[in-house]
């Protein structure tokens, strides 16, 4: 059973790669610019992640590694990301 | 020839937190200067170098970026700078794209693209030390061959590798073919895909990966950036900062205060009486020394700021506030700026530039002027003294600093409030993303962090100083201009412009219980704040009242009834009476239409809270 989720979605911990970038879930131009910065800090189909903080409230914004640098950003953004974790098959 | 003829220019490009202003500074040492592009404000350094052979070279160093669509004003000059599209600029014959080469891949998609511009490059990895440090192999030849550009590993902070950097530079700027016509279009996700998995792909052939990867940075950010522990540690920061900022600034600021209060007695010796001796002594002295005097504060505070950037801090400041700022509307990044505004907000409103979105940025400067500036100490020690008993609370807390604590916690709140309201009128509700990287930590360099405390010092006087001069003299003249007539009984100030303007507007003060003497006052308050309590001391005729706040404060006590003196503190919690300010604002946001909005919204919000102050504290037995 493949075990995808959003990244919004996953918890402190949570580690697996990238299945896909954009998911139309704003109004069309915010998303296909979404996509397009994501992509630019390195959130690309197949970047490993790991979600390694937490805000206090609302456990927002998270702060994840990406293949090897650490990036941080809002639940909202990370929406837009699908993530298989690991151990599950695809 | 033509080539000759012309400095040749380079330019550097590379994502944020690559060491780039670090090599910028290593290749051009105290040879720069900053200025502004033209129409907008972002900053452009640049600054010049002598190849091995004697060649001078011009080097620009551009804002950091991610990709040449540009998102911030920062980037659209890269962008522009790098398209050669930019008003008044030669589109550059080399670029040196900047990498930090322990953090690569996003820097090899920037080269992708940077390479469909079709300029000679070179790229810089910079920051080799660290690599090399943490066993981190990177095949320089096939890098070389796979990105068509040299390599040359640097270390900025050592100024190694510079030598050999600016003769590839060199080597590189003949190269230019007359014909070079850029093909780079804004590319689409897909595009940025491809591009992403081309840098992927090459990385694999060239990088192998650390031997002994940084576990530092993970284990700091397990206590910095936890839930709790992290908030704590946040607001202790904030605690020591501002003990430092207000405790080891004053005797630095007692020191310029003496020197320019000597001086200006000095020039009243030597000069002769008159209009000439009063446009230097109590225009220009007495307002540069209004604005200089801050200046120990601002560079404490910006000591702070620059240690914790380069430590790498200030994005997990960013990370731990921005939930709580969200939710007023405000983007994590507001964070730095707004901290500023404690001390002036004029680095604070210049600080705004670190926000990528215009949205953001303009609500963050719109609401620094409300965060509580030093320059409302001296009015807020001033009228606490004479109104508020110096009493404890519960046998423990001074009465005086709860009331001088509120006055702080108003402007915060209000901040937080005018945000909110700015988001939901303006944008609609609409929210910009929130995503930025966590870099790694390392340790400052002093001598850089030296060098930026200088240039931040040196900017901050420079546009100070470019504004404040011109508007201290125009005041001066409203409060000096025309002379009391002869055996005039009043203070002089009485029969000056601003005399008349305090008395028409008296009428529209009298509901928030001001008398003329105030109004009066609140005239040269425009230029600083702070003036205002001399000016409090010329109408009532106190002598020297900067050295006798005591002997003011009974006389206001005497004048004003607690409700008057309660209005006035709520009135300068939001009062935008520092045209120096506002000046910068239009600066910023090179508009005048949003500066009049901060003007008139400021004074709204003044005007409401000492009606409100005023009636409820006589309604309460204060009048």
């Amino acid at each position: 059973m493949s075990d995808t989720l959003k990244l919004s979605e996953a918890r402190k911990g949570a580690r697996g790669v990238i299945v896909q970038v954009g998911e139309h879930c704003h109004h069309k131009g915010d998303a296909v610019e979404l996509e397009r910065r994501l992509i630019e800090l390195g959130f690309v189909e197949g970047a490993r992640v790991e979600l390694l903080h937490e805000g206090l409230f609302g456990r927002d914004p998270i702060a994840m590694k990406v293949d090897d640098m650490r990036v941080a950003l809002r639940r909202h953004e990370a929406a837009s990301l699908t993530i298989r974790l690991d151990g599950t098959a695809a | 020839m033509d080539m000759q003829v012309r400095t040749p220019r380079v330019a550097l490009v590379g994502n944020p937190n690559s060491g780039k202003t670090a090599l910028f500074n290593a290749l051009t040492g105290a040879h720069q200067k900053v200025a502004n592009y033209a129409g907008v404000t972002v900053e452009r350094k640049e600054g010049h170098i002598r190849t091995g052979e004697g060649r001078a070279l011009t080097v620009l160093d551009l804002p950091g970026t991610y990709s040449l669509r540009a998102r911030s004003p920062d980037e659209e000059v890269t962008r522009d700078a790098v398209l050669g599209k930019l008003a008044g600029e030669v589109p550059p014959d080399v670029i040196v794209a900047v990498a930090d080469a322990t953090n690569l891949r996003l820097v090899l998609r920037l080269v992708l693209e940077l390479k469909a511009v079709g300029r000679p490059m070179v790229l810089a990895l910079n920051m080799y030390d660290i690599a090399q440090r943490q066993g981190l192999r990177i095949d320089l030849e096939t890098l070389q061959a796979e990105l068509g550009v040299p390599v040359i590993p640097t270390t900025a902070t050592r100024r190694r590798g510079v030598a050999e950097l600016i003769a590839a530079v060199d080597a590189a700027a003949g190269t230019l073919s007359a014909t070079a016509e850029s093909e780079w279009i804004s590319p689409d996700a897909d595009a940025l895909r491809g591009k992403a998995r081309e840098a992927e792909r090459i990385m694999k052939a060239c990088v192998k990966p650390p031997e002994r990867p940084d576990t530092l940075t993970g284990k700091i950010d397990g206590v910095l950036l936890h839930p709790v522990a992290g908030l704590l540690i946040l607001v202790a920061l904030l605690f020591v900062m501002f003990q430092a900022v207000f405790t080891w600034a004053t005797p630095l600021m007692d020191g310029i205060e003496g020197v320019l209060g000597g001086f200006g007695a000095w020039i009243a010796t030597v000069m002769p009486d008159g209009i000439w001796q009063s446009l230097i002594v109590d225009g220009l002295i007495a307002g540069v020394g209004g604005v200089l005097v801050f200046l120990p504060q601002i560079l404490i505070l910006f000591l702070f700021i620059l240690l914790l950037e380069d430590f790498g801090y200030m994005a997990r400041a960013a990370f731990l506030m921005d939930r709580v700022m969200g939710g007023a509307g405000l983007h994590g990044r507001a964070f730095i700026p707004l901290l500023s505004s404690f001390a002036c907000a004029i680095p604070g409103v210049m600080a705004a530039r670190v926000i990528d979105s215009k949205r953001d940025r303009l609500t963050t400067i719109m609401v620094a002027p409300l965060m509580t500036c030093s320059a409302r100490i001296p009015v807020y020690v001033l009228i606490i003294g004479a109104f508020i008993p110096n009493e404890k609370v519960w046998g423990v807390l001074s009465l005086q600093g709860l009331v001088m604590f509120g006055l702080y916690a108003a402007g915060i709140v209000s901040a937080l409030i005018v945000s909110f309201v700015i988001r939901k009128i303006f944008w609609r509700g609409a929210v910009e993303p929130f995503m930025m990287e966590l870099p790694a930590y390392k340790l400052p360099d002093p001598k850089s962090v030296a060098f930026n405390l200088w240039l931040r010092a040196r900017i901050f006087l420079e546009r100070a100083g470019r504004i404040i001069l011109p508007l201290m003299v125009i005041v001066w003249a409203l409060a000096t201009f025309p002379y009391p007539p002869e055996g005039a009984t009043q203070p002089a100030i009485d029969y000056s412009f601003a005399g008349m303007i305090g008395r028409a507007l008296e009428p529209i003060f009298a509901p928030i219980g001001f008398n003329w003497q105030m109004v009066i006052a609140l005239i040269p308050g425009m230029a600083a704040r702070e003036v205002a309590v001399a000016a409090l001391g010329t109408v009532y005729a106190v002598a020297d009242p900067e050295s006798a706040t005591s002997l003011l404060g009974a006389t206001l006590a005497s004048h004003w009834s607690l409700a008057t003196g309660l209005a006035f503190l709520a009135w300068y919690i939001f009062a935008p009476q520092c045209v120096a300010t506002l000046g910068v604002v239009k600066r910023e946001l090179n508009s005048w239409k949003w500066m009049w909005v901060m003007v008139v919204y400021m004074f709204g919000l003044a005007y409401l809270a000492a009606f409100v102050t005023y009636h409820l504290s006589v309604a309460l037995g204060g009048g």
